[in-house]
C-alpha cells in the first residue's frame, strides 16, 4: 500500500531574480484532496508544475509513490501515473471526445487507430466515473466544464492515480463547479488523489482533506477545513485581515455615459448571441450584469469596445454614436475595459512588463513622440502602475509571460486604471485573483464610480456582482430579462433569474 | 544582457559549426582534402581587395533579402516571395538607370533605387492587401508572385526594353548610364554600406518607433493587437510592402551596381537565399549583416575552392541547405549538442507561420 501518492521534499525553484518556491514540502495521500492556496505568484503553479515534470527543482526532491524520482519531463510523469489539467486546456477542438481522450495512445489494430476499440474504452471510462461526456461529440461545441471533463477523462484513460488541476474553477459556472467538486470526491473514492488550486475559499472549504497555505514561496500554514474558516485562511493567505465584503456609498448616478439600442450581436458560429438588447449606465453608478456565462456576456462587451460586429441596433457612448467603429475609436472616448480573455486579449506575453502597462496607449503622448517611443515616460509609467497594483514582477522589463496568472490580470487592471476614464467595462476583473488583490480591485472600482466613472462590470461570481454593483441586469439567453436595484437584490431570486425561470 | 546575447548566439553559431563539418565530411568522401578547400575558400574570400570585393558584393542582396525576410517575420507573416520583388527591384532599377539620361548621379542614382524599391514595394504590398481583406496567405500569394514577377521580367527585358544592339540574343536590357551606377570605394561597394545602413534603419525602426511596436505586436498576438486598437490590416499591408522594397533593393543593387543592367536569368535564386539569412540571424536586423557576410563569404570563396581543391562549387549550397536545416530545426541541433531547453527565444520565429 502506498503512503504518499505524490509530494515534494524541500523543493526550491529559481527563476531570474525570484525565488518561486523555497524549501516546500507537501505531500498527498491516496484517495484525497490537497487544496494549495496563496497569494498571487506564492509558487503555486511553479510547485505543481514541478511535481508534473515541467520544470526541474534546483534543490529537493520530488517523491511518487514513495518513491523518489527524478522526472525527465511531463510525459514521464503522465506514465507515472500523474495527470494535470491546465487552465488552458490541451484539446484539438475540431476532433472528437474520443479522438482527444486517446490522442497519443490510442489503441491500435493493424497498425491504424482502432477507434471503435477507443470509443468502447472512453464509454467504459465515461461510466466508471460517472462523467457525463458524449464521446462523439467535437470538443468545439462542448461548454467549458465539459471540455475540463475531456481532460480529466483524458488523465483517467493514463491511468492517472493523481490529478492535479491548477485553478480549475476559474473558468466555470457556479453549476459546473459545482459539478467538477462532486467529481474529484467521486474519484477520491476510487483512490485517486487530487492537489488542485484555487484563490475561492469556498470551494477549499467544501471539498479540501488538507489544505496548504503558501507564501512569497514558503509553506506558511497547513490546516484542514474543520479547523479553519474562510477569514482565518484569508488571513493566513495575505498576512493580515481582509475585508471579504465591499464598503461602498449609495450611488449618485449622472447623464447616462453608455447607452445600448436594441442590440444585435452574433457569436463565433453566427448564432445570434446577444437579442435585441438594450441597456444604459450612468455616470457614477455601476452596472452588473449577472448571468450565467455563455448567455451573450462576451459577444456585448465586445460589440461595445468595437472587437466585434454589431448586427443590428446601437450604441452610444457619451452620446456619440459608436456602432462598429473602431476598438482605437471607442478607447479615445475615454472606454477602459478589463477584458474576460486576459491571455488573448489582456497581455502580450513576450513583451515585458513595461510595453504591456501601456499598450493601450502606446501611440498617446507621453508614450509616442513624433512616431518615436519615449522610453523614459514608458518606464516610469509602468513603475507607478506596478506600486500601485502590487504587481509582483522581478523587474520592470520582465516578460509578462513569466507572470503568474493572477499578477498579469493585476497590471491589466492597472493599465486600464490608470488613464482617464469615463467608462469603464470590466470583464471577470478578479478572475485568478488573490483575496487581498480582489480587495484591492474592488475598492478600486468603486473608487472610479465616485470619481465619476460610469462602470459595467460582467461577472460569473455572483457574489461578486451583489457587492459591486449598484443595479443589476440579469441576463439569459442573450436578453436582459430583469434590471434590479442592487439595495433590494436578493440571491436566490437572482439564481433563479439566471436559470431563466420565470422568464416569459 | 550579455548572457542573452551570449544565447541566442548559440544555435546559429552551433548550425554553422555542424554545416561546415558535414561539408567536410561530404567533401573528405570526394577525396579531397577539407583543409585545403576551407583554407581556399577562405583565401577566395578574404585575401586581398579584389576577394574582399567579390564576398561584399555577394553579401549585399543576401542581407537585403535577409532583412525582407526578418521584417515580415516580424509581424507574423512569411514572406517566400524575396526572388519576385527582387526581380522586380531589379528590373524596374535598370529601367530607370538605361532610361533616364542627362542626368547628375546624385539624381539619376537615388531615383533609380528608389524606382526599384517602390516596384518592389508595391509587389510585395499586394499579397499584404490580399491577406489584409480577404484572409489569402501571403505564403502562397508570394509563391506565385514569383512567377508573375519572372516572366514579367522576362517580357520586358526580351521586348520593350531589350538591347537592340550586339547579338540581340540574349534578353537584357541595355547597361545603365553612368550616372545610375552605384560606385565602389575600393575593395568597398557602396552598395554594401546601403545594406548596412538599411538593416540598422530597420532595427531602428522595430525597436524605436510606434509603427515597429505595431508590426511587432501583430507578430506577437494579433487579437491583443486589435484589442489594443492596432488595425491589423493595414500593418500587415505595410509590412509586407516595407518587406517587398528591402527584397526590391537587393535587386536594384544587383541592376545598379554589379551587373551594370538586367538581365533574364541572372538572379535565380537569390532571392529565396534570404530566408537562410533571416532565420540564421533570429530575424534580428542587425544579426542579418553577419549572417550575410558569412554566407557571402562563402559563395565568395567557392571558385576558388573547385580551383584549388577539386572541389564542386556545389558544396556551399549543401552546406547553406544544411546551415538552414540546423537553425530551423533546433530541437535536432539540441539533440545533437544536447544542451539545455532554452525555449522562448526558439518559439518566437515560430509565431505566424500557421494559417491564421
Ligand atoms: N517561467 C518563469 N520564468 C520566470 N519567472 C517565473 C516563471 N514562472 C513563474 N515565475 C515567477 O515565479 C513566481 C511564482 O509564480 P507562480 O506562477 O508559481 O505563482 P502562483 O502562486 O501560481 O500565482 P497565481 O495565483 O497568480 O497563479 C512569480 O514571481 C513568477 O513571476
Ligand atoms: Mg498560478
Amino acid at each position: 500500500m502506498v503512503d504518499v501518492l505524490i509530494g515534494a521534499q524541500s523543493v526550491t525553484k529559481r527563476f531570474p531574480g525570484v525565488l518561486a518556491t523555497n524549501q516546500v514540502s507537501i505531500e498527498l495521500k491516496p484517495g484525497r484532496i490537497l487544496a494549495l492556496l496563496g497569494e498571487n505568484g506564492a509558487g503555486k503553479s511553479t510547485l505543481v508544475n514541478m511535481l508534473f515534470g515541467m520544470y526541474r527543482p534546483d534543490e529537493g526532491s520530488v517523491i511518487i509513490k514513495d518513491e523518489v524520482v527524478n522526472l525527465q519531463g511531463p510525459s514521464d510523469a503522465i506514465r507515472r501515473g500523474i495527470g494535470m489539467v491546465h487552465q488552458h486546456f490541451q484539446l484539438v477542438p475540431p476532433m472528437s471526445v474520443v479522438e482527444n481522450i486517446v490522442l497519443g495512445a490510442e489503441p491500435k489494430k493493424l497498425g491504424l487507430v482502432d477507434l471503435p476499440e477507443a470509443r468502447k474504452r472512453v464509454l467504459e471510462l465515461v461510466t466508471r466515473f460517472s462523467l457525463d461526456v458524449d464521446p462523439d461529440a467535437l470538443v468545439e461545441e462542448l461548454p467549458v466544464g465539459t471540455q475540463q471533463r475531456v481532460e480529466i477523462l483524458k488523465a483517467l484513460y493514463r491511468n492517472a492515480e493523481v490529478l492535479i488541476l491548477d485553478e480549475p474553477t476559474a473558468v466555470l459556472t457556479p453549476q459546473e463547479t459545482d459539478h467538477l467538486l462532486q467529481v474529484l470526491r467521486d474519484l477520491t473514492t476510487r483512490g485517486v488523489g487530487v492537489v488542485f488550486i484555487t484563490h475561492k475559499l469556498r470551494e477549499v472549504l467544501a471539498i479540501a482533506d488538507d489544505i496548504v497555505v503558501l507564501r512569497n514561496g514558503q509553506v506558511v500554514g497547513t490546516t484542514t477545513p474543520s479547523a479553519s474558516s474562510e477569514t482565518a485562511l484569508a488571513e493566513m493567505m495575505v498576512g493580515r485581515s481582509v475585508l471579504l465584503r465591499v464598503d461602498k456609498t449609495i450611488s449618485q448616478p449622472g447623464e447616462v455615459v453608455l447607452e445600448v439600442r436594441n442590440l444585435e450581436v452574433d457569436d463565433d458560429r453566427s448564432q445570434r448571441a446577444v437579442n435585441n438588447l438594450s441597456l444604459k449606465v450612468r455616470k457614477g453608478e455601476i452596472l452588473g450584469i449577472a448571468g450565467v456565462e455563455g448567455n451573450g456576456q462576451r459577444e456585448l462587451v465586445e460589440a461595445i469596445t468595437g472587437l466585434r460586429a454589431s448586427e443590428a441596433g446601437e450604441i452610444l457612448i457619451s452620446a456619440r454614436a459608436v456602432t462598429n467603429t473602431s476598438p482605437r475609436k471607442i478607447a479615445s472616448l475615454g472606454v477602459g475595459h478589463i477584458p474576460e480573455d486576459r491571455e488573448k486579449h489582456g497581455v502580450i506575453g513576450v513583451y515585458s512588463v513595461e510595453e504591456n502597462a501601456m499598450i493601450n496607449r502606446y501611440h498617446r503622448k507621453p508614450f509616442s513622440l513624433r512616431g518615436l517611443l519615449q522610453r523614459k515616460a514608458i518606464t516610469s509609467h509602468a513603475k507607478e502602475v506596478v506600486n500601485e497594483f502590487d504587481v509582483r514582477t522581478p523587474r520592470l522589463d520582465t516578460a509578462v509571460a513569466t507572470l503568474s496568472g493572477g499578477n498579469k490580470q493585476k497590471l491589466i487592471v492597472g493599465r486600464e486604471f490608470s488613464g482617464e476614464i469615463k467608462f469603464l467595462i470590466a470583464a471577470q476583473p478578479t478572475r485568478g485573483i488573490d483575496i487581498g488583490a480582489i480587495e484591492f480591485i474592488h475598492r478600486s472600482i468603486v473608487k472610479k464610480r465616485d470619481e465619476g466613472a460610469a462602470v459595467l462590470l460582467v461577472s460569473a461570481e455572483l457574489d461578486e456582482i451583489i457587492g459591486l454593483a449598484d443595479r443589476i441586469a440579469v441576463l439569459f439567453e442573450g436578453k436582459i430579462v430583469a434590471t434590479l436595484d442592487a439595495a433590494e437584490a436578493d440571491r436566490e431570486q437572482i439564481g433563479l433569474l439566471m436559470a431563466g425561470v420565470g422568464v416569459s | 544582457m550579455n548572457k542573452k546575447l551570449f544565447r541566442s548566439c548559440v544555435t546559429p553559431v552551433a548550425a554553422v559549426a555542424l554545416g561546415l563539418i558535414i561539408g567536410a565530411i561530404l567533401i573528405a568522401s570526394q577525396g579531397s582534402s577539407p583543409i585545403t578547400a576551407y583554407q581556399a575558400m577562405l583565401v577566395g574570400g578574404l585575401r586581398d581587395s579584389d576577394a574582399l570585393l567579390r564576398t561584399f558584393q555577394k553579401a549585399t542582396p543576401l542581407i537585403f533579402g535577409g532583412l525582407a525576410v526578418a521584417f515580415a517575420f516580424k509581424a507574423g507573416l512569411f514572406n517566400i516571395g524575396g526572388q519576385g520583388q527582387l526581380l522586380i527591384g531589379a528590373v524596374f532599377a535598370a529601367g530607370v538607370g538605361f532610361g533616364l539620361d542627362g542626368l547628375p548621379m546624385v539624381i539619376h542614382l537615388p531615383l533609380a533605387l528608389i524606382a526599384g524599391g517602390l516596384a518592389a514595394a508595391i509587389w510585395g504590398g499586394i499579397a499584404g492587401a490580399l491577406k489584409a481583406t480577404s484572409g489569402a496567405h501571403e505564403v502562397i500569394v508570394t509563391i506565385m508572385l514569383n512567377f508573375v514577377a519572372g516572366n514579367l521580367t522576362d517580357w520586358l527585358s526580351s521586348s520593350p526594353w531589350k538591347d537592340n544592339s550586339g547579338d540581340r540574343i540574349i534578353a537584357r536590357t541595355p547597361p545603365i548610364e553612368p550616372s545610375a551606377e552605384i560606385p565602389t570605394w575600393g575593395a568597398l561597394p557602396v552598395g554594401f554600406l546601403l545594406a548596412i545602413l538599411v538593416a540598422i534603419m530597420c532595427w531602428f525602426v522595430l525597436e524605436r518607433t510606434t509603427f515597429g511596436f505595431q508590426v511587432k505586436s501583430v507578430g506577437f498576438n494579433k487579437d491583443a493587437a486589435r484589442y489594443s486598437g492596432i488595425r491589423i490590416g493595414v500593418i500587415t499591408a505595410s509590412t509586407m510592402a516595407i518587406s517587398g522594397m528591402l527584397a526590391g533593393f537587393g535587386g536594384a543593387v544587383e541592376s545598379l551596381g554589379v551587373d551594370g543592367r538586367f538581365e533574364a536569368g541572372v538572379n535565380v535564386g537569390l532571392g529565396f537565399e534570404g530566408i537562410t539569412i533571416a532565420l540564421l540571424a533570429r530575424a534580428n536586423p542587425i544579426a542579418v549583416i553577419p549572417a550575410g557576410l558569412l554566407v557571402g563569404l562563402m559563395q565568395a570563396g567557392a571558385s576558388r575552392m573547385q580551383f584549388k581543391a577539386d572541389v564542386a562549387p556545389e558544396i556551399i549550397d549543401v552546406i547553406q541547405a544544411l546551415i538552414l536545416f540546423f537553425v530551423a530545426a533546433p530541437t535536432i541541433l539540441r539533440w545533437i549538442l544536447r544542451f539545455q531547453n532554452q525555449t522562448d527565444e526558439d518559439l518566437k520565429l515560430g509565431v505566424g507561420w500557421g494559417s491564421k
